[in-house]
């Protein structure tokens, strides 16, 4: 029955948004990190979605293909008295753009409950399919 | 005879089947909604289901679009709809990344092609329950 592949495309769109979501988590959490354990600030990391063909024409699932870390510099406070200020007295901050993510964030949990939707609905009319003919 | 007993069933099993087909498809044009660079895909229902059933009624039915089955080739059966009836969905807006899902037309038509499989499955339990009591005689 082709309706159970729902199951398997909501399935993968739904763990690669979660897989998303955590990177947001990650991301909002050491928004104000200034040094990593290597001793660099921490940078901001994003998941690159990918579609992974499914058996079946039309039918496209998603996966996560990289999470790639964010290049762009970080952002510079000067604040001499910190410890971890540099020789001009500039702190480096981790380069996580907290309103970016926030928008990431929602859009990831949309795509979530759009997806848990589809699962639901195919779920009931299966369900209901079993019962034909009594 | 009993061809004809169950050619009404036929239809309405065509139809449900393709139905699953297109809510599949629809399912995974929403799954992709945010992967970059993915193409909508859409079904043409109506020719879809006017090919799956068009062995019934061979008057109305085009000339076949692929050559004769040769000795060993699998003759395509009626009701394997092929990707020729699937078609790219045009999106009413461009996005930046080139995705071309519209989020509020795949609900709708996901919303609207369940409405339909329940239907089609409604029909068919009434043609079932029928058919049982024509059997049954009571």
């Amino acid at each position: 029955m082709s309706m159970l592949d729902i199951f398997q495309v909501s399935g993968s769109a739904i763990s690669a948004q979660s897989q998303r979501l955590n990177t947001v988590a990650s991301n909002l959490a050491n928004a104000d990190t200034v040094a990593g354990p290597d001793g660099q600030a921490y940078r901001a990391r994003q998941v690159v979605f990918q579609t992974l063909p499914m058996a079946g024409a039309g039918s496209a699932g998603v996966q996560v293909s990289t999470v790639r870390e964010d290049s762009s510099p970080g952002r510079r406070v000067h604040d001499p008295g910190h410890p971890q200020a540099d020789g001009e007295g500039y702190v480096t901050y981790s380069n996580v753009n907290s309103v970016e993510e926030m928008v990431n964030m929602i859009s990831a949990s949309r795509s979530y409950q759009n997806n848990v939707e589809v699962m639901n609905t195919a779920k009931s009319l299966l369900l209901k399919t079993l019962q034909m003919g009594q | 005879m009993l061809n004809r007993l169950t050619d009404t069933l036929n239809f309405q099993a065509q139809a449900l089947s393709l139905r699953a087909e297109r809510q599949r498809i629809l399912a995974s044009n929403i799954a992709n909604a945010d992967t970059p660079g993915y193409q909508a895909r859409e079904m043409d229902f109506a020719a879809a289901l006017r090919e799956a059933t068009g062995h019934a009624n061979p008057a109305a039915r085009p000339a076949p679009a692929q050559a004769a089955p040769r000795a060993g080739h699998l003759p395509l059966q009626p009701g394997e709809a092929g990707p020729t009836a699937l078609r790219y969905a045009t999106p009413s807006q461009t996005s930046l990344d080139d995705n071309s899902v519209d989020m509020d037309r795949e609900r709708a038509s996901f919303a609207d092609n369940a409405v339909h499989y329940e239907a089609t499955l409604r029909f068919l339990n009434g043609s079932v329950k029928t058919l049982t009591s024509a059997i049954t005689g009571q």
